[in-house]
């Protein structure tokens, strides 16, 4: 087989060596249960802690509004269904017609189970939410407003600081931000934030692993019931070598971000400059998208064998949400930006890391031509 | 304890005499031990009419599953060899009767060496007898619980309680080479199967339209051939890039003769390969009336482009039947991935239920077929799969 290229970072990432030599020289020695009363287990508990206090202290709050989950869908989910259902007087939530499947099947499943009214915002061309159409949908039953921060398939990234603050100032309702794709690359200002959602296997991290940050003033009902670990908010067994990892994982993720953010974004200049050379081919990406999210289509060839296509020749990449990508159906997520069936059933993704070269990005725009060139007659 | 300690194994459809008949066991005799090839300690003997495997303390559960997957048997036994004396069966017998829990049995014993002093009755009448005495177990002739069946020979005589059905058919190989079109649906795997069922060795050749069709697609193919190659130790697989051909009937006939041309194309490639490869006939998996390119008139026109034989052994089973077939054989909830599906492209919306041979032709002559066809024959690739291991390294 060629030389495989993973431009798939989106969907997940490789593990850092440094946090997969910690972990499992963790996982070798602190096996005990976290809770248990004798030495070995309190030794663990309070190695768990210092994560918790440094992971609140890179996302500036406060170490016991931190919860360990198994990753952003558990976080998601648990976000809306948590606040929902500690005050049950609330039957409104207000989303927007992007959001990763955790969030759209969570609200679809309030509306269809539980009766609650969902409002999906609109985006616009760029991916964006308007925050005229947020205020127009803010009401006084408005229980949760949940908005992601970086769209995992545009790289759409969204007014997050305003949004907050007029949810904030304008309604008692909770906010909550999926920052699955915003960790290390976009500046994130936890203020008016009552929610947010991340994932470790994102960022060079374990998969199976997340945190779902809950402010302490947010009345919150546990989605997962059992004894006391995560102050009786996520029930089970404490994954405590998983949970020590994510400390190391986000501070790499955060100083990395930073160090490679400008390299990153040459690649992705790159590859969108020699996009254009093909005939055909739409940037589907916002200009002022996230760094290493490249999203485009090539009308006359379907995701899906474009996909096979780039597979046969050595490339990784994804069409629509790795998620949803069993589906046939059009990306829904561009079709809310307004762009036809057709574009929104051709689409591919490609997303950078540090770890891509400038030669890849060619050896890929190669294979785009030969493939378009065989097979785009149809 | 009754010690079922050797598997006596009947023979299939052996009506054939003189070579033939050795060929038969011959090759049986090859499968089994071949199948049976990673249980140790087996030891092996056969007969004119019959082949034994000595356990030696080998899982019998494990021999069992294995030999119901061999064709050319039409039954086996578990049992235990006395000698040929009248006193030692009968004791086995008895043994055979207290061991088990039924409440009513019939003796059926069959002299195969006649020099043995009793005939078959009075062996019966002797054994029940000392049955009769000795347990509370009664005889019904009609609908007994438990058959102990007794078999004479020369130096001795194996016993048993229990007649396991073999799989039947003729031992794989003994009636010659076929090529099998292999899809990935249900049908082609059951018809492999049938294929085999009479003797025939397997060889496939699949279609693959890269990169209208995945890599998982591919995959899955080759794990239905694993799959089947069980019941032939092995198989050979013969890909071929088909998307070329694919794009140019596209290109020149359009939707509703696009299925009757491929199919003529892939009846063309598939007597190429077959030749090259020793296979006398090629095989599909077709059933009337199931879809398009397989009504009678598809079938005339898409036939029409080869000489060698096609036999379709599903010709005329019912769908469900395939179905029942394609779960008992193991291959059906492989067949319902939906890999294949993901390209609509090649979805003819209205396929010509009955084309016309004048048609195709006139279609055919506006392309160059030939070049392509050898184009991607020189491009085939061989890909040999085996049966499936269970296990993996990280389970």
């Amino acid at each position: 087989m060629r030389n495989r290229v993973y431009f798939d970072n989106a969907s997940t990432t490789d593990i850092h060596p440094e946090v997969l030599n910690s972990y499992m020289d963790l996982l070798k020695k602190y096996y005990v249960n976290s809770e248990s009363l004798y030495n070995e287990g309190s030794e663990i508990n309070k190695m768990m802690e210092k994560a918790r206090k440094a992971i609140a202290e890179l996302l500036d709050v406060h170490p016991s509004e931190i919860i360990f989950t198994s990753g952003s869908s558990e976080s998601n989910t648990s976000a809306i269904k948590g606040v929902c259902f500690a005050d049950l007087t609330k039957k409104h939530i207000i989303t927007t017609m992007v959001e990763h499947s955790s969030i759209m099947n969570a609200c679809l499943q309030m509306h269809n189970v539980f009766g609650y009214d969902v409002t999906y915002l609109p985006v616009d061309r760029q991916g964006k939410v308007h925050v005229e159409d947020l205020k127009k949908a803010l009401r006084n039953d408005t229980a949760i407003v949940s908005i992601m921060c970086v769209n995992n398939e545009s790289g759409a990234i969204n007014p997050i600081e305003e949004i907050a603050e007029i949810v904030k100032k304008q309604s008692h309702a909770y906010m909550h931000v999926d920052l699955t794709q915003a960790v290390g690359k976009v500046d994130i200002n936890m203020k008016n934030i009552d929610l947010a959602s991340i994932s470790a296997h994102k960022l060079e991290g374990l998969k199976g692993s997340g945190i779902l940050v809950k402010k302490n003033h947010v009345p919150f009902v546990p989605l997962i019931n059992g004894g006391e670990q995560e102050s009786g908010l996520r029930g089970g067994t404490s994954n405590a070598p998983v949970n020590m990892i994510f400390a190391k994982t986000l501070r790499l993720a955060l100083e990395n971000g930073k160090k490679y953010h400008s390299y990153i974004a040459s690649l992705q200049k790159h590859l969108v400059e020699r996009l254009q050379e093909i005939d055909g081919i739409e940037i589907n990406s916002p200009a002022d998208g996230v760094v290493g999210i490249v999203n485009f289509s090539y009308e006359a060839i379907p995701s899906e064998v474009m996909q096979n296509g780039l597979n046969e020749r050595g490339f990784m990449v994804s069409a629509r949400s790795t998620c949803a990508s069993k589906s046939t159906d059009p990306s829904y997520v561009l079709k809310a930006m307004g762009f036809s069936d057709r574009r929104a059933s051709s689409c591919i993704r490609v997303s950078l890391s540090r770890k891509n070269t400038i030669e890849e990005t060619d050896a890929f725009i190669e294979a785009l031509k030969e493939i378009t060139e065989h097979y785009g007659e149809l | 304890m009754v010690n079922y300690d050797t598997v006596l194994i009947r023979f299939g459809e052996l009506s054939t005499k003189g070579k033939n008949r050795k060929d038969f066991i011959q090759r049986l005799y090859r499968n089994i031990q071949y199948i049976l090839k990673n249980i140790e300690g087996l030891e092996y003997r056969k007969t004119h009419d019959r082949i034994y495997i000595k356990l030696n303390g080998a899982d019998s559960e494990k021999v069992k599953e294995k030999l119901q997957k061999v064709f050319g048997i039409s039954s086996f036994s578990f049992t235990e060899k006395v000698d040929s004396d009248i006193d030692a069966i009968s004791e086995t017998c008895l043994r055979i009767a207290k061991e088990s829990d039924k409440k009513t049995f019939k003796m059926i014993a069959k002299r195969h060496d006649k020099s043995f002093p009793m005939k078959s009755d009075a062996i019966n009448r002797t054994c029940a007898g000392n049955i009769l005495q000795n347990t509370e177990i009664t005889v019904d002739v009609h609908n007994p619980e438990l058959e102990i069946r007794v078999e004479v020979h020369q130096n001795e005589t194996y016993i048993t309680s229990e007649k396991i059905p073999g799989a039947g058919g003729f031992p794989v190989g003994i009636n010659g080479r076929v090529l099998l079109l292999l899809s990935g649906g249900i049908d082609s795997p059951v018809a492999a199967y049938e294929l085999m069922k009479r003797g025939l060795q397997v060889e496939a050749v699949h279609y693959a339209s890269p990169p209208y069709t995945s890599e998982n697609a591919r995959q899955k193919v080759l794990d239905l051939a694993a799959m089947v190659s069980e019941y032939q130790r092995d198989m050979k697989v013969h890909i071929i890039n088909f998307t070329d051909l694919q794009l140019q009937i596209y290109k020149t006939a359009g939707d509703p003769y696009a299925v009757t041309l491929m199919r003529r194309m892939m009846f063309r490639l598939a007597e190429e390969v077959a030749k090259k490869n020793n296979c006398l006939a090629i095989a599909t998996g077709e059933s009337i009336g199931q879809v398009a390119s397989q009504t009678l008139e598809s079938m005339v026109c898409i036939n029409d482009v080869i000489r060698i034989p096609v036999i379709r052994p599903l010709v005329c089973f019912d769908k469900l039947e395939i179905i029942n077939l394609a779960t008992k054989i193991g291959t059906y909830e492989t067949s319902i991935l939906p890999y294949e599906d993901c390209c609509t492209i090649f979805d003819p919306k209205n396929p010509v239920t009955k084309p016309s041979i004048e048609k195709a032709e006139f279609y055919e002559n506006q392309f160059d077929y030939a070049s392509l066809i050898k184009d991607a024959l020189e491009k085939q690739e061989v890909v040999r799969v085996f049966p499936q291991k269970d296990e993996e390294d990280f389970l």
